[in-house]
């Protein structure tokens, strides 16, 4: 790849390696601090704390903790589990019915769960599957009988089932949108009139013809799908299992533990979290080498497998599931939030008040307008700079930037703690400026992840042409490759909305609990269970990127409704 | 850019060396301490996981604003562990003015940490407040001592609390209700799956704990002081085997546990759970007020006493606003605001005040106080238990995850 645009490439090589450098040294500093704020404690360096010697003392501590294997183990399993069902879910449904009415039906449904944080997500999945949760109150007494809860060890079981069903419908939607970015610039139509011509069924045409470039694609959105089952805390601890908790919740309550020499045994375990995961990277590694090896030797085999009507109705049915799943739960939260007494096993609440809302309403508004400043200045900020940086890099893959996918990769609370001591260090005020600054380091990554794989695989005749006319590189960007790629940035900035909105840590710790957002209040109130309050918190927190989401997939219709092509 | 970023970072050293200008922080001098205070925001760092709780603290705010011109800006923890890592890191990055954390809401462990690592305003300032004259620190012998750690005044109180239990007398008939660790049991093999705790290392699941403890252990004194290696495990082999036979019978057979109180709640209100308990005794009333209890949930006591408590507010050692925060202790800590924060449709929460201590007024408005149908009376709270000392906290959650951490 990227052969067509080397020359342009070597033009602009020197300047574009300063640009990369000086983006390095100002986004790498915090994240190299970031790490050392996990990897300094580890070895029991945290003067403040007293530590002031290296010592392998922690690891030590760590090994001798109770059921510490398992709890590292079944992240690792439910994070494969979760990203080998999301990728065969999105790949089967993408291949069985991309190009087809249903599919832009589906599409439209799933995009804006992308909104709905995962917290709220969680919540909503347990309270419609747990023994007295609505599914059970829907048919008891009167089908089942119970007129108290049964006993069943949903969720919270011990195989993490729960957890993973919470990951997939979470994740099935993000990877089926960047897999919808990246569509765009293959040609679908063409391969499925050329595999159909050959006499293969969907499922296979789509898999020997698109599905490697596809994959491609979408590879690194994969990966960020697997690291985040492997080390998510939020819905571990609402729907994961508890005896022993995931590491990652395990490292969250050492970070938090009133002892604080329980630090560096947490900076100890987020050494290990990163061992885990990558472990788990190792091993989905093989997994694509074994999925290569299977789908050449499908291809080579020449065999046309017509017959695939059962997988592509059990993919369709998996992609509506997921949207059915949290948009019921989600309005049932909705209930929740204007429940007066809701006892098990009525179906409906006794009676309906408002007064919740009107108790909570009017002291969101300050967190709502800080919420929406954060996400959009980090949001465009952080297109702004993908843009940048693709551009300088043109087609070549750019290694430079890989470390910007660094905060992706490390546990959340440990590289927030080491960020918080260098902002600290460097006399910087808790303010919307240093908040934003983190937001942003967390923000670009998934911008990035989302822009640049249809960037690099926008046809570069376009550009040629346009080189063609004497346009410059500026007017080029400006006027052809930007307008064509106008969702794919939308879609970008929407993701990088939605972290935004979603991060709670970051804004916490940076902003010493000074700047409150949506996230962190709904933390702390949900941290109180009272289910009123989370079902508000829920509804605001997933309405402001459902929006902007909104927008993102209604302004290309609106902006091209003449030119028919540009419209998806 | 890295130029820029240099200077910033130089300037920052440089103020650094520069420390704050002296300002009015002894608590002696009242009158210099709220002409300090005025005009100063104090951010206090509490937990903000209840409703009521925040407004009671935006009251609080209001009344400090127009009575003294300070700005009270409520910081909501999820966690209090949360602000003491806040001042941890301010420590580790040498600032040692100007922190961002001015008041804390703490009692226990976080307190007996940040005392341990000297990360307190000091020399004691509490009991010098005005308000400190109708502390009652005569009968309630936890004003003073947090969880047996002495506060050396370098925390005032703020509120009590006491282990009370919750039914609901819809489902459950009074007369089976337990009165000691021992006929909870028997309770329990008569209703398997309707007890259960928070899971530790929650603060009310370890209460519990505690409780189990404190009836179990047969010699109460060595909980005083802190854990003695060579008698620890002849020490908590009652409790663990009373866990042993109780695990079985819990909710979900002990395989999985309620996170917190409120969860707890949530789950009595769901008919999951017969018994809960919680360390504010009118948490049922004010729940059945919010709908989120029914009306018929009533409290009960163990007759041989159970675990009680103090909270307490805090000052870090680099606080930016002390006096602001000192002049907000003192008003917390005022009859006017223990009055409210007592009543059970704003808090519920019981006053730290000596209502011998008070005006007659005073009095008389505490004792009119309607504390809710299912609250009990003062006099039917029964005794208190003191708190063991936070290292027995430490250790029994540590062996409790070693035992029931991974269920099978």
């Amino acid at each position: 790849m990227g052969r067509p645009t080397r020359i342009k490439a070597l033009q602009t090589g020197s300047r574009g390696l300063t640009t990369n450098t000086l983006l390095a040294l100002i986004l790498g500093l915090p994240i190299l601090a970031g790490v050392a704020g996990i990897i300094l404690p580890a070895f029991g360096y945290l003067p403040a704390l007293g530590g002031s010697r290296v010592t392998l003392d922690h690891f030590a501590e760590l090994a001798g903790q109770p059921h510490i294997l398992r709890s590292a183990l079944t992240g690792v399993v439910a994070g494969l589990a979760t990203t080998c069902t999301v990728v065969a879910i999105v790949g089967t449904f993408l291949a069985g019915f991309a190009g087809t009415p249903i599919f832009s039906r589906i599409q439209h449904l799933v995009s804006p769960l992308l909104a709905v944080p995962h917290a709220a997500a969680a919540f909503a999945l347990a309270f419609l599957v747990a023994p007295s949760g609505f599914v059970i109150r829907l048919v008891s007494p009167e089908l089942t009988g119970f007129t108290r809860p049964p006993q069943w060890l949903v969720p919270n079981d011990p195989l993490a089932l729960s957890m993973v069903a919470g990951l997939i419908t979470k994740e099935a939607p993000f990877l089926f949108l960047i897999a919808l970015a990246a569509l765009s610039q293959l040609p679908l139509r063409q391969s499925r009139q050329l595999t159909a011509a050959l006499g293969y069924g969907r499922l296979s045409g789509f898999l020997v013809s698109l599905w490697p470039a596809l994959y491609r694609q979408m590879r690194l959105a994969v990966f960020a799908v697997l690291v985040y089952s492997v080390s998510v805390v939020d819905v571990a601890i609402i729907l994961g299992p508890q005896l022993p908790a995931t590491l990652p919740v395990r490292i969250a309550q050492w970070a938090a533990d009133d002892d604080l020499r329980a630090r560096f045994l947490a900076s100890a375990a987020a050494l290990l979290q990163l061992a885990v995961v990558l472990a788990a990277v190792v091993i989905w590694l093989l997994i694509e080498r074994i999925g290569r090896f299977v789908l050449a030797r499908l291809t080579y085999s020449g065999r046309r497998l017509r017959n695939d009507a059962v997988p592509r109705l059990i993919s369709a049915f998996a992609m509506a599931a997921c949207a059915a799943l949290i948009f019921v739960g989600i309005a049932i939260l909705g209930v929740w939030s204007i429940a007066g007494l809701w006892q098990f096993p009525d179906a409906w609440p006794a009676k309906l008040t408002p007064q919740a809302w009107l108790r909570t309403l009017p002291q969101l508004w300050p967190a709502l307008r800080t919420t929406i400043a954060l996400a959009l200045s980090s949001a465009s900020l952080a297109l702004f700079l993908a843009v940048l940086l693709l551009h300088r890099n043109g087609r070549a893959s750019g290694t430079g930037h890989r470390l910007l996918y660094l905060p992706l990769l490390l546990p959340e609370i440990s590289f927030v703690f080491g960020l918080q001591i260098l902002i600290v260090a460097a006399g910087l005020k808790p303010a919307f400026g240093s908040v934003l600054a983190v937001h942003f380091l967390f923000v670009l990554p998934y911008v990035l992840l989302s822009l640049a794989a249809p960037w690099r695989e926008l046809d570069p005749r376009f550009e040629r042409i346009a080189a063609g006319f004497g346009k410059s590189a500026l007017q080029t960007l400006l006027t052809v490759r930007l307008p064509l790629l106008l969702r794919a940035c939308l879609t970008a900035f929407a993701v990088g909305f939605s972290v935004s909105v979603s991060l709670y840590l970051p804004t916490l710790l940076i902003g010493a609990g000074r700047l409150t957002t949506i996230a962190t209040e709904a933390v702390a109130l949900s941290s109180g269970g009272d289910r009123r309050v989370i079902g508000i918190h829920a509804l605001v927190q997933a309405s402001l990127p459902f929006l902007v989401f909104l927008i993102a997939s209604l302004a290309p219709q609106l902006l091209f409704r003449k030119r028919r092509a540009m419209r998806t | 850019m890295t130029g820029r970023a240099g200077k910033i970072i130089l300037a920052a050293m440089l103020a650094l060396g520069l420390a704050g200008e002296v300002s009015a922080t002894d608590a002696g001098n009242w009158d210099a301490v709220v002409a300090d205070a005025k005009g100063q925001t104090v951010y206090f760092n509490a937990w903000g996981g209840s409703e009521p709780i925040n407004a009671y603290i935006r009251w609080a705010g209001g009344e400090m604003k127009s009575r003294y011109g300070v700005n009270v800006v409520h910081v909501k923890l999820d966690d209090t562990a949360k602000a003491v890592a806040t001042v941890v890191a301010e420590k580790a990055a040498g600032k040692n003015d100007d922190g961002a954390v001015d008041l804390i809401w703490i009692n226990g462990e976080n307190f007996a940490a940040m005392k341990r690592e000297g990360l307190l305003f000091g020399p004691g300032w509490a009991t010098k407040l005005p308000n400190w004259r109708y502390v009652d620190h005569e009968t309630k012998p936890t004003v003073l001592k947090d969880f047996t750690i002495p506060t050396e005044v370098l925390e005032s109180p703020w509120g009590g609390a006491k282990l009370v239990f919750f039914h609901d007398s819809a489902r459950t008939r009074k007369a089976d209700l337990p009165d000691s660790a021992a006929s909870l049991l028997k309770w329990a093999e008569a209703n398997p799956g309707r007890f259960s705790y928070p899971q530790p290392p929650d603060f009310t699941g370890t209460s519990f704990l505690k409780q189990v403890l404190i009836e179990l252990i047969g010699d109460r004194t060595r909980l005083l002081g802190p854990v003695d290696e060579a008698t620890f495990a002849a020490d908590v082999a009652p409790l663990f085997a009373y866990l042993d036979k109780l695990t079985p019978l819990l909710w979900r057979q002990g395989k999985a546990y309620p996170q917190n109180y409120p969860d707890m709640k949530q789950k009595l209100a769901d008919g999951e759970l017969d018994i809960i308990f919680a360390f504010n005794p009118a948490e049922a009333s004010s729940a059945i007020a919010n709908g989120e209890l029914p009306d018929t949930v009533r409290s009960f006591v163990f007759s041989g006493g159970t675990l009680g408590n103090t909270h307490f507010l805090a000052i870090p050692y680099n606080a930016t606003a002390k006096a602001g925060a000192l002049v907000l202790a003192d008003f917390l800590l005022s009859p006017e605001a223990q009055l409210r924060k007592q009543d059970p449709k704003i808090w519920g929460d019981p006053t730290v005040l000596s209502l011998a201590k008070l005006s007659a007024e005073d009095r008389s408005a505490f004792e009119r106080l309607d504390l809710g149908i299912a609250t009990l009376k003062p006099n039917e709270l029964g005794p208190a238990l003191e708190e063991p000392h936070p290292d027995w906290m430490t250790r029994i959650e540590a062996e409790w995850i070693r035992r029931y951490g991974a269920a099978n």
